[in-house]
């Protein structure tokens, strides 16, 4: 796949502060890729040195083969998408989607023709009269986005951008991007601390902490296969379950307080299998209960703490001797708190962490 | 249970209560004092108001008198060029200070500094300062140009300009402080969102920061005009409405008529004058910001 924006050996500090670390990504043509972690942890900030709007400390950015790492933003064939939409209050939809065009001197029917594509495109035609504050959020985001959209670039960069909505209206237009990006087939960069909007946009996901990429894989891997114990606990609500303990018999067992498992069937990374302590983690999903749990390589036998019922699906808090788990089971099930549960799993849904590194093996 | 309304009048008694001392002020003091000047404009009061009823004498002798005349001209050379001049410099400096630059505390501290200072202290440093004989000029000449000349002071055709200078330097830094805040209530990401768009920093201001401080203007404004209209420590501090009575203003002539030359009927007109201009300028603006549309965001 040919790349859409490479970044080499990217570094970042603001004075003895380093907040990118000899960064290196390849982003596909086409690709949607989002950049995940909690805040503080240079998400915001690679997208901004992407943008041009951050100066590097050293490292290059090419975007479409072209080195831009000291272009101004305008000059790397981006368009940006905010978090606060960041429109021009005083002027009209129009005018905000105008401003730039003009600016650089595009003719008025050439103007008029790409405002009129961004907003069939965007379907807010019945809008472009007016002004930013007599929008809905919904709306000023979509003229954010349409801002974008008139540049007529290769590269989309989003800022956090459904963070100021509610949640209906964030699932919505969070679909709609979804649908642009297939429609368009642009590269996109997105920035969230949303694991869903990351679950549900990605075709891949880059997880970041401490301004360095932790994991760069798709969503099914990175839930499946998480490379790290925080990776596995990031991902998923609520996170995974861990047993500390050890691994013996060359990796055929794995012994905690609550008995000892066998790991007949787990897949180890490259590096094999290797005895030591370590964790196990199994996600909520995949602990099953009653009769099922009967058919599971691993059983134990656990009681109701509490019963959280969501609807489609309920989690379930138990405890085996003092150690807590989260299950999640079917929504229709009755369980109440205090009862005893039998609870199974099979091996090859885990993921073990070693105790000290904390990357999978 | 039935449970009477409370009387009304008894509700948020606190608040009613401290509020009255200001409610008797604002009556007695600023609408019955306006009445009551307005009233006694109209009469033949000298030394003490007495109601010997002349009718528009006063106006008509204020308006045929040349020092009030220089008076109302000295006021819109002054305001005018203050208006434009102070919020061009006090924007221009807080759009420098706002491009994060190191001491940024220490600087607008120095900036700011004129205006806790009286205008008395100013227009006494700056008549110094003005004056050729220590000020000014006479460093120009120490250094050897012998032939330099600035005594704005001194002449009476510029002379204002001479208060202008002292007004600014202690004005600006009043409005850049203000203009500062402003700008930095600006989300960054619209000067993000101007930066891939490709907008000059410049337009970036002139067509979007600069409306969106649209509030910050206004407040900015009618601190200066205020400031402007009731000029009269400076004056009596710099020049004393000299050379002759080149730099006099309304506000020092209606002074003069009260206190000094035992006129008050005179002085009333004068500063009644002052009101109707102020209220010119004031109402029609009023109207337009706060009346009609309730709910502008």
């Amino acid at each position: 796949m040919e790349s859409s924006i490479t970044i080499r050996d990217l570094e970042l500090s603001f004075g003895a502060v380093e907040v990118l670390k000899n960064l290196n990504l390849d982003i596909g043509q086409g690709e949607f890729l989002v950049l995940l972690g909690s805040s503080g942890c240079g998400k915001s900030t690679l997208l901004n040195c992407i943008a041009g709007l951050l100066d590097v400390t050293d490292g290059q950015i090419f975007i479409q083969g072209r080195n831009v790492t000291w272009e101004e933003p305008s000059d790397r064939g981006i368009g940006m998408v905010f978090q606060s939409y960041a429109l021009y209050p005083q002027m009209t939809v129009e005018g905000n989607l105008s401003f730039g065009l003009k600016n650089a001197g595009f003719s008025k029917s050439e103007i008029a023709e790409r405002i009129d594509r961004a907003a069939k495109v965007l379907q807010i035609e019945p809008l472009l009269k007016r002004k930013p504050g007599a929008l809905s959020g919904g709306q000023r985001q979509r003229v954010a986005i349409g801002r974008a959209l008139v540049r007529d670039v290769d590269v989309f960069l989003f800022d956090e951008p459904l963070s100021n909505l509610d949640a209906k209206l964030r699932t919505d237009l969070r679909a709609e991007i979804k649908e642009l990006h297939k429609r368009l087939r642009n590269t996109m960069i997105y920035v969230t601390h949303d694991q869903i909007e990351a679950m549900t946009l990605a075709d891949r996901i880059a997880i970041m902490r401490d301004g360095k990429i932790l994991q760069l894989a798709s969503p099914k891997e990175i839930y499946n296969r998480p490379a790290s114990k925080y990776v596995a606990e990031f991902i998923g609500s609520p996170s995974m379950n861990f047993f500390d303990g050890k691994i013996g018999e060359n990796g055929q067992s794995f012994a905690c307080d609550a008995g000892t498992f066998s790991l007949n069937g787990y897949q180890f990374g490259e590096g094999g299998a290797q005895d030591g302590t370590a964790w196990l983690g199994i996600r909520p999903e995949h602990i099953a209960v009653g009769t099922e749990a009967k058919t599971m390589p691993i059983q134990l036998e656990a009681s109701v703490q509490h019963v959280e019922p969501l609807g489609s699906d309920t989690l379930v808090r138990v405890l085996i001797g003092d150690r807590r788990l989260w299950v999640r089971i079917d929504g229709q099930s009755e369980v109440a708190d205090g009862d005893a549960l039998n609870i199974g799993f099979d091996p090859a849904m885990a993921n073990i962490f070693d105790k000290t590194s904390e990357t999978r093996l | 249970m039935a449970s009477k309304r409370p009387n009304q009048l008894f509700r948020n008694m606190n608040a009613k209560v401290s509020a009255i001392p200001m409610i008797v002020t604002a009556l007695f003091v600023f609408v019955g004092g306006t009445a009551w000047t307005i009233v006694y404009s109209f009469t033949k009061s000298g030394l003490l108001p007495r109601m010997k009823w002349i009718g528009l004498d006063q106006y008509e002798r204020l308006w045929g008198t040349k020092r009030w005349l220089i008076a109302i001209e000295n006021l819109a050379i002054y305001g005018l060029s203050m208006l434009v001049l102070v919020f061009v410099i006090g924007f221009i400096l807080a759009a420098l200070i706002d491009q994060k630059i190191r001491f940024e505390n220490t600087v607008r501290t120095v900036i700011l500094y004129p205006y806790a200072m009286s205008f008395v202290v100013t227009g006494l440093v700056w008549q110094w300062i003005l004056n050729p004989e220590f000020g000014v000029q006479n460093i120009m000449r120490g250094l050897g140009w012998q032939s330099f000349t600035f005594d704005p002071l001194y002449n009476a055709e510029i002379a204002i300009f001479g208060v202008l200078i002292a007004g600014l330097w202690q004005g600006s830094g009043l409005v850049m402080v203000l203009m500062l805040a402003g700008l930095r209530g600006i989300d960054q990401e619209v000067w993000k969102a101007s930066r891939v768009d490709g907008i000059p920093a410049w337009k970036t201001y002139i067509f979007i920061v600069i409306p969106m401080m649209r509030p910050v203007f206004i407040t900015t404004l009618v601190l200066v005009v205020t400031g402007i209209v009731k000029v009269f420590d400076l004056i009596v501090a710099q020049t004393g409405g000299g050379p002759g009575i080149a730099t006099e203003v309304p506000a020092k002539y209606v002074y003069d008529m009260m206190f000094r030359n035992n006129n008050l009927g005179q002085g009333f007109a004068a500063s009644t004058m002052m009101l109707v201009t102020v209220a010119i300028i004031v109402v029609p603006w009023a109207i337009l910001e706060f009346g009609g549309k309730k709910n502008n965001g």
